[in-house]
Formats: C-alpha cells, structure tokens, sequence
C-alpha cells in the first residue's frame, strides 16, 4: 500500500515538472526544473528495485546534464525563450495525440506490472540469477552481466563515451594563440 | 477492471510523459528547450523498460542470503548503457548549440531558418 | 567565487570525501550497487566542483587538458588489452577465465579491471567536457 502511495506521488511529480518544463519560458528555470525532473525519475527508479540504475541517474541526469546546460545557458547568453504570439500549434498537437493513443493502445496487452511469470522475466534472467555467482563469483548481478556476460556491448558503450568526448573536443577546443595569430581566415 | 488499472497506470502515465517530452520537441523553437525535451523523453522510456522488469515483492538483483525472489537484472543492464550513451549525445547537442549561437547569433529556430534562406 | 570564505573552505573539506567515496564505489561495485560509470561520474563531480570554486586557470595548473586526452584513450586500451589478452592466451576475445589458474578468480580479476578502464576513460571524458565548455568564454 505504501509503495503504491510513493509510486503515485512521484509519477505525479514527474508529470507536473514536466508540464512546467513545456509552459515556462525562462530558460534558467528550465534548467533547473530539468534537474528535479532527473532526481525524482531517480527516486522512482529506487522504488522500483533498480538501485545501479538510480545510481547512474542521479549522478549524470542531475549531475552532468544540469552542469552542462548551465554552461551552455552562460555561452550562449539568452535568458528567454523567444515569445511568439501565435495560436495554438495544431499540428504538433494532432501528432502527439495520435501517437499517445497509438501507445496506450499498445500497453493493453503488456502483462501487468509486477507479475511473476511475465514472459520477460522467463529464458535468461532465471539462468543469470541462479547461475551468476558460481561461474563469476561477483554478487552483483548487474555487474556481472554487464562486465562478464554482455562485456562486448560494454566496451562499445566505452567506445561511445570516448568518441563523444573526441567529438566536443573538436567543436570546441580553443585554437592556441600562436595558430590564432598566425592565420586570420575564418574557419568555417 | 480495478484489477486491470492497477496493473496498468505505471504505463499509462509513462506514455503521456513521452508524448510531453515529444510535444516540447517538434512544436517548441528554443533548442535548449528541445534538448531539455529529448531528455524527457528518453527519461520516460527507461522508466518504462524498468516497469517491465519489476516483480511484486522482490528486491534489488544483489545476490543476498536474505532473500529469495529478485527483480529481473537485464533491463537493467540495458538502461544502464542507455543512460551513459544519453549524455554522450546531449554533451555534443550542447556544445553544437554553442557554436550555432557563435556562427548565427541567435539560437531560435525562426531566426536560423531566416538567415539560411536569406543567403 | 574565489572571494567567497564559506565556499571556498566547504570545498576543501568535501572534495577529499567525494574522490573516496568515487574509489569505493568503484572497487565494491561487484559487492553493491556501483561500478564504473558511477564511480567516473562522481570523481568527475570533485574536479568540478574544484573549477567552479577556484577558477578555471587553477584547476587547469591541476589537471592539464594533455593528460585527461591521454587518459580517456588509456582507459579504453585497458578494456580492449583485457580481451586480447584473452586471445593471446588461447582462448576468444574477452574470456576471462583463463586469466588466472581458477576459471572464477579470473572472471573476478577481469571484471575488477575493465571496471578500472571504464571509470578512468568516463571521469577523464566528463571533466574534458566541463573544461572545454568552460574554457570557451574568454576570447
């Protein structure tokens, strides 16, 4: 009863922010509202048995989006979103409906939440759960999974975290003063 | 009925948050507020996988002596990786934001789409 | 910032604490909730935190942009040498058994160490980031 309570409470947190996140026009208060957002999904996902995962988000969805956006708030210098007095966009509006019904129209068929012999939870998961600790000796499965049993998908992940910091490097690495003083065409 | 909507408002509510980040998206010109509504979006899609793999009465997937019945770990896993490669890409949307705003001067899209066809 | 008194002390108390608590959540990341990315995160939190309070032009004297690019590539090169490693021992890419004598110390050691590669390429990639962004204002 009391895990239904905070499951709701926190759904409701997280649908309000976002509501505030599409009406508001102060882009520092988006920023901000951005950081609970990521803090309550964090919460959420504690309630729903995903500790690592909790973890991860708490750390990069409130951590490392929040500093980043903040910084680019400072680069870029605007404090508001650009008011524009025009009607009700319909067509965005009609798109969003459409593929919401579409959605829910799908969750009718999913098994419900929490139930034991979902097909999800049939196949692989038993054997990780019962076998993980003999053949890699590491309690945590989550771990174990993720370094051990699918370590291949592990290192591209890696692989895509290296190449994002190469690709920010690039867009925005400052030129030394000797190349600058050298050359005065604009790169383009 | 009752039965049915217990089992099943975890996904409802998800499904409108997706469809507010996706609305902030398509419709909003501020590309702070566009990336601010993709992470919406991607936030309610591991809230949904996650779902999918909770058990009722079940603990976190940490091999204890206590316990008996765990929740499922792969959805997990994959999340796990989702997350991390979601900075990634609002960390290079974020620093392309910056040199748009450098090259341009404005980061409205009305304003991008005007000095392009102007040229 | 750097007038601050409160600041700049209740930074130098915390960022000890904050960089252990990165390393425990590294190495007992097979025990409990943890791992590497986490533990990156949260290490990449302390030299953060530093920036913002000391300045840029210090935290840089600290951590010059040529080792965190040095850094990031040797994290993903420890990850890749434990797979080849497994090669060059007689079995496939990534198989950690034949690390050590027991099949499970070896899958125990080799998880403890591509954790390692994976923590020190995501804290050197998360503070580059923050430094480059930063690093982007003056003219």
């Amino acid at each position: 009863m009391i895990d239904l309570l905070i499951d709701i409470t926190l759904l409701a947190f997280l649908l309000v922010t976002a509501i505030a996140i599409i009406r508001i026009h102060s882009l520092f208060a988006i920023v901000m509202l951005f950081g609970i957002f990521s803090l309550s999904s964090a919460g959420l996902f504690v309630v729903m048995d995903a500790a690592d995962v909790a973890f991860t988000e708490a750390a990069v969805g409130a951590g490392i989006s929040t500093v980043l956006m903040l910084a680019t708030l400072a680069l870029t210098r605007q404090h508001d979103e650009k008011r524009t007095a025009k009607h009700l966009p319909i067509l965005p509006l009609l798109v969003v409906l459409v593929t919401g019904a579409a959605l829910i129209y799908g969750t009718l068929d999913i098994p419900a939440f929490g139930d034991p012999d979902a097909p999800a939870q049939q196949h692989v998961a038993p054997h990780y759960l019962n076998r993980a600790v003999e053949e890699t000796g590491v309690p945590n499965i989550v771990t174990a999974v993720l370094a051990s049993y699918r370590g291949f998908d592990t290192l591209g992940e890696v692989t895509v975290i290296f190449t994002a910091g190469v690709g920010v490097f690039l867009l925005l690495a400052r030129r030394s003063k000797k190349e600058r003083e050298r050359g005065t065409h604009r790169e383009t | 009925m009752m039965e049915f909507i217990l089992g099943h408002y975890n996904y409802w509510i998800v499904v409108i948050l997706m469809m507010a980040g996706f609305y902030t998206v398509i419709s909003r010109g501020n590309l702070i507020k566009k990336i601010a509504g993709l992470n919406i979006f991607q936030v309610s899609v591991f809230l949904l996988y996650i779902s999918i793999g909770n058990v009722q009465d079940a603990t976190t997937p940490i091999i204890a002596p206590d316990f008996e019945y765990y929740s499922n770990p792969l959805p997990h896993v994959l999340i796990l990786t989702a997350i991390v490669v979601g900075v990634a890409t609002t960390a290079l949307g974020l620093a392309l934001i910056v040199r748009i705003k450098e090259a341009y001067g404005s980061i409205e899209e009305e304003d991008i789409h005007l000095q392009d066809n102007s040229l | 910032m750097k007038h601050n008194l409160i600041l700049r002390i209740t930074a130098k108390l915390l960022i000890p604490y904050i960089i252990l608590f990165a390393l425990y959540v590294q190495f007992h990341g097979d025990f409990g909730p943890g791992g590497g990315f986490q533990a990156g995160v949260i290490f990449s939190a302390a030299f953060i935190l530093y920036t913002l309070v000391y300045g840029l032009a210090t935290a840089q004297r600290t951590i010059p942009l040529w080792i965190l690019q040095r850094l990031a590539s040797f994290g993903v090169l420890i990850y890749i040498g434990t797979g080849v490693a497994g090669l060059l021992l007689g079995g496939e890419f990534l198989n950690y058994s034949l690390l050590a004598d027991a099949p499970i110390t070896g899958q125990h050691i080799g998880i403890l160490v591509i954790e390692l590669g994976v923590g020190i390429t995501v804290a050197s990639v998360m503070i580059m980031i923050f430094f480059l962004f930063a690093g982007r204002g003056r003219p």
